[in-house]
């Protein structure tokens, strides 16, 4: 069993995002459009891997409310790329338990003709295989 | 001949480097003051600027048993002349196409710039090239045996 | 016959705990040509320098080698020593045994071997070394300054107070720079026209003063002593000795709606024009651009109404060409471009402005005359947002990777201000850090803070939306650790500041150095902070890096201080280590002329004697003029027939030191 600090070395290489770069400005927290649905909110989860708090990240549903719409890539001052690490908090628990957050079959019933197709592509970031 | 063997049998490389007096020469001292190591085979001359040296300088230290050779000069567009290290950057191209033709490895020269305020930058150069130059061995192609003969 | 002293360095521990110095002096005297090798504690000390001198007269030295720290540190400390000696200063090399062997390495045995051979390396050097003669150059007793803001004027006043003559170049058409869009200044809130008009009348007044104004330097040649400056005055098309500024011209006007760069384009003038009220000089200037009369020939209603003749509409540009001894650099700086941040809506709304916009709508001789309303509809803005670091901090492309240093004392001046004035209005700052060092500078912003409840909100806004006359905001808190949305009635972007546009060439032209964010590079970063490594040129103000008003005027002083220090001098000594052309071997070719970055190498024709018939045959061979030659060397490669050497760095000298390295 790998300890917190493992995993987040992990997540760190594993997103390719140096989480030190950061100089808490909060531009991505305030980006962010699916903010009032987090738990734990982007810039929360660079401080976070950065500290080696892993497990409450993995218990958080931040992971699954995130749009992966990179509008925190996109604004961060410091190149920081908090979806990125959100993204690879994801995977650790996709890959750990080969659980999905979507079904493959609910995907066609909650399509919407208005729904941006980023969001689609979103979507399977949540879903493994 | 230079000793090119410490005293347990390995094989201690002989190493020049011309360094440019207004960047690399100050960034060596800066090393020096900040005491960031690098092996005691790199022995600096000092030349006014990179444009100084002439490509005749690097043979005649192969020539006289040097395993490498390395200059440094100020970063592209630093140059106190303006455009000197312009001129050392495209002599040395044209050398270096030339020692591959002769045969040299190519490791065995460099080109690298570093400011005087790279310090760290200097001693990691340095040691990067004289870790080069100890894998590659001892230089013998371009020896030149009748120095080796006078001098004994 | 050689003569060789060798003389090495303890310097204290420094060097001795880690070489042999004794094993180092006794190598050296077995040294062929050395005569005489010691060692001694501290090398540089009187006594150090005294029992040089001793040896040189006992043992009738030709030459000197000093085992110590770099020669960066104390050549020319022992260049002076061997002169008081009786011997050229240039026949001493320095064996760099500190910098570059004691303290870069820790094992005794290996130190000493790097030692020894480092010394026999200045050894084999010196033995080659020729008595160098330093030639000496006038120094022209005027100084040029380069941008007419508070940093050049300041440096101007303080050059002409010392009784030298001062030229300010300035691309406007007025002196004052940036200062003089600004309402108030920090921390006093005094107000900046009445600061610094003042100095700008006394710079136009003051005899010593040219003001070369809608100017800009074209071309420098020469160098320390004895610049040629080429400045092209751009035409005003009127005349600037008739002119008397009344502002007739600019009422009759008839093309009035052109964007006014004083007011950054908040409001209109006319294609003729005087900047502002206090503008030195108070000359009227026509936008070529503009004018009806310049584009389509007719109107011509200016100069009837000009009293006093001075419209000359067929005034040409004109190249002045004058000598300097010394240039000023204060080419200032200007706010980012926002485009590239469309976040905040900038281009979208009128009401996002930047903080200089905003200087201008508080200011009463600006658009609003003084009273704070929205560009858009001209109402009262009840909610105000600040955001900090608008490109300040960021390390992609889009900004600039260095703190601006100004905005964190403005925007709390600002707020400050808008609380004081309308006491209604709602403001909020959003920040990163507040950073305000300096004296009584935080003692400031806590004033904004707890006086005048100012909202400041750690976090930065992620985005604003326009939507119905009102700007939505939406930032982070993070100290409450929620996301805040405000309804405001304008944004104040804290937009960073870059070095104005013309630094690059300017840097060029002047052979001076610039780093990554084209801020010019000072000599050294602490003990030299107001020169270039160029020498001759100084630098003053933003030019070298963000500032405020307080640090720039004292920087631009210091700069006049260095200036001043080289206008007293007669004559200059200049660096005898210049290139030689060898006339007996040179063929002409022009090689080694394309290469010189100072165009120091002329040819000449030259008449040679040869044997036959002929007696003598004409040759043109190189020249090197000494005084122009700085001395880097790129001829000497260049030269396909080894004519070309450069003195105190030849070809031979650097092969001996080869040489004594791989032996």
């Amino acid at each position: 069993m790998q300890t917190e600090k493992e995993m987040a070395n992990d997540i760190i290489r594993r997103s390719g995002v140096n989480p030190l770069k950061c100089m808490k400005c909060g531009k991505c927290s305030g980006t962010c459009p699916a903010y009032e649905d987090m738990d734990y909110h982007p810039h929360q989860f660079v401080s976070m891997v950065q500290k080696g708090r892993i497990n409450e990240l993995l218990q958080s549903k931040s992971i699954w409310t995130c749009l992966s719409c990179f509008a925190c890539i996109e604004r961060c001052p410091r190149s920081v790329e908090p979806a990125k690490i959100i993204e690879a908090v994801r995977l650790e628990l996709i890959r750990r338990q080969g659980c999905n957050h979507l079904k493959s079959d609910a995907i066609p019933e909650l399509l919407d003709d208005k729904l941006p197709q980023q969001a689609i592509v979103s979507a399977f970031r949540k879903y493994s295989k | 001949m230079p000793v090119k063997t410490t005293e347990n049998g390995e094989f201690k490389p002989l190493i020049v480097a011309f360094c440019c007096n207004w960047c690399s020469y100050a960034g060596a001292d800066l090393a020096g003051t900040s005491r960031l190591s690098y092996p005691a085979d790199v022995k600096i001359i000092r030349v006014p600027c990179s444009c100084r040296v002439n490509p005749l300088f690097i043979l005649r230290a192969f020539q006289r048993g040097a395993d490498g050779v390395i200059i440094c000069g100020c970063h592209p567009g630093d140059c106190h002349y303006t455009t000197g290290n312009y001129y050392a950057r495209r002599r040395m191209t044209l050398l270096f196409s030339m020692l591959d033709y002769l045969g040299i490895e190519r490791k065995r020269t460099r080109v690298e710039w570093v400011s005087a305020a790279e310090g760290v930058r200097f001693s990691e150069v340095m040691n990067d090239f004289a870790k080069h130059i100890t894998e590659l061995g001892e230089n013998k192609k371009l020896e030149d045996l009748r120095c080796k003969k006078s001098l004994d | 016959m050689h003569r060789i002293g060798v003389f090495v360095c303890w310097c204290g521990t420094n060097i001795a705990a880690t070489v042999d110095v004794k094993a180092v002096a006794e190598a050296a005297r077995k040294e062929p040509g050395v005569v005489f090798a010691t060692d001694y504690q501290y090398m540089c000390s009187e006594a150090g320098q005294a029992l040089i001198r001793q040896a040189i007269k006992d043992n009738a030295l030709t030459g000197v080698v000093i085992c110590s720290c770099s020669p960066r540190m104390h050549e020319a400390t022992f260049r002076k020593t061997v002169q008081a000696a009786g011997l050229n200063p240039y026949m001493l090399e320095i064996a760099n045994i500190r910098e570059q062997c004691s303290w870069i390495h820790k094992d005794i045995k290996e130190g000493t071997e790097k030692a020894i051979i480092l010394a026999r390396t200045a050894i084999a050097k010196v033995m080659l070394n020729k008595p160098l003669t330093a030639g000496e150059s006038a120094v022209t007793k005027r100084a040029l300054v380069i941008g007419g803001g508070i940093a050049g004027i300041q440096s101007a006043l303080d050059i002409a107070e010392a009784g030298y003559e001062v030229d300010i170049v300035e691309k406007q058409p007025t002196i004052g720079g940036k200062m003089t869009q600004i309402d108030k200044t920090f921390p006093t809130l005094d107000c900046a026209a009445c600061i610094l008009t003042p100095k700008m009348v006394d710079a136009a007044q003051n005899e010593k003063i040219k003001i070369f104004s809608y100017s800009q330097v074209e071309e420098v040649k020469g160098f320390v002593g004895s610049f040629k400056a080429k400045i092209r005055k751009k035409a005003r098309f009127v005349d600037e000795n008739l002119c008397t500024g009344c502002g007739d011209c600019t009422s009759k006007c008839p093309s009035k709606k052109n964007k006014n760069e004083f007011n950054l384009g908040l409001d209109n003038r006319p294609a003729i024009y005087i900047p502002f009220a206090q503008a030195v000089p108070k000359v009227a200037v026509i936008d070529a651009e503009a004018c009806i009369k310049k584009k389509t020939g007719k109107c011509g209603l200016c100069e009837k109404v000009c009293s006093a003749g001075a419209i000359k509409y067929d005034q040409q540009d004109e190249i002045i060409e004058r000598e300097y001894g010394a240039i000023v650099v204060a080419t200032g700086f200007n706010p980012i471009k926002l485009d590239k941040y469309d976040e905040y809506a900038y281009s979208q709304s009128p009401d996002v402005v930047t903080s200089l916009e905003l200087e201008r709508l508080m200011n009463a001789a600006g658009p609003t005359q003084g009273t704070l309303l929205r560009p858009s509809d001209g109402t009262h803005p009840h909610t105000i947002v600040f955001i900090q670091c608008v490109g300040s901090r960021c390390d992609d492309a889009r900004g600039k990777s260095y703190c601006s240093k100004i905005c964190c004392m403005y925007t709390a001046k600002h707020a400050m201000l808008i609380r004081e004035k309308y006491p209604d209005t709602d403001v909020h700052v959003f920040y990163i850090d507040v950073r305000t060092p300096g004296k009584n500078f935080d003692e400031f912003y806590r004033r904004a803070v707890e006086q005048y409840g100012v909202d400041y909100i750690k976090g930065m806004v992620g985005k604003v939306i326009p939507h119905d006359g009102k700007l939505l905001v939406q930032g982070s808190d993070l100290i409450s650790n929620e996301q805040v949305k405000i309804d405001a009635d304008m944004v104040v972007l804290a937009a960073a500041i870059e070095p104005d546009p013309t630094a690059r060439s300017v840097a060029t032209m002047l052979t001076a150095s610039i780093d990554t964010n084209d801020f010019f590079t000072e000599a050294h970063p602490k003990l030299r902070p107001v020169e270039s490594p160029t020498a001759g040129v100084f630098l003053s103000g933003v030019c070298q890096g963000p500032k405020d008003i307080p640090e720039t005027v004292a920087q631009a002083s210091a700069c006049a201080a260095k200036v001043i220090g080289l206008l007293a001098k007669d004559k200059l000594l200049s660096n005898p280590c210049v290139a030689r052309a060898d006339e007996s071997l040179c063929s002409g070719c022009s090689v080694c002329q394309n290469v010189c970055p100072y165009g120091a190498i002329t040819y000449e024709d030259r008449e040679f004697r040869i044997p036959g018939p002929k007696r003598s045959e004409i040759r043109r061979v190189a020249q090197v003029n000494e005084a122009v030659c700085q001395g880097c060397g790129a001829c000497t490669v260049a030269c396909p027939s080894g004519a070309m050497d450069l003195k105190g760095f030849s070809t031979k000298q650097i092969m001996a030191e080869v040489d004594a390295i791989c032996r």
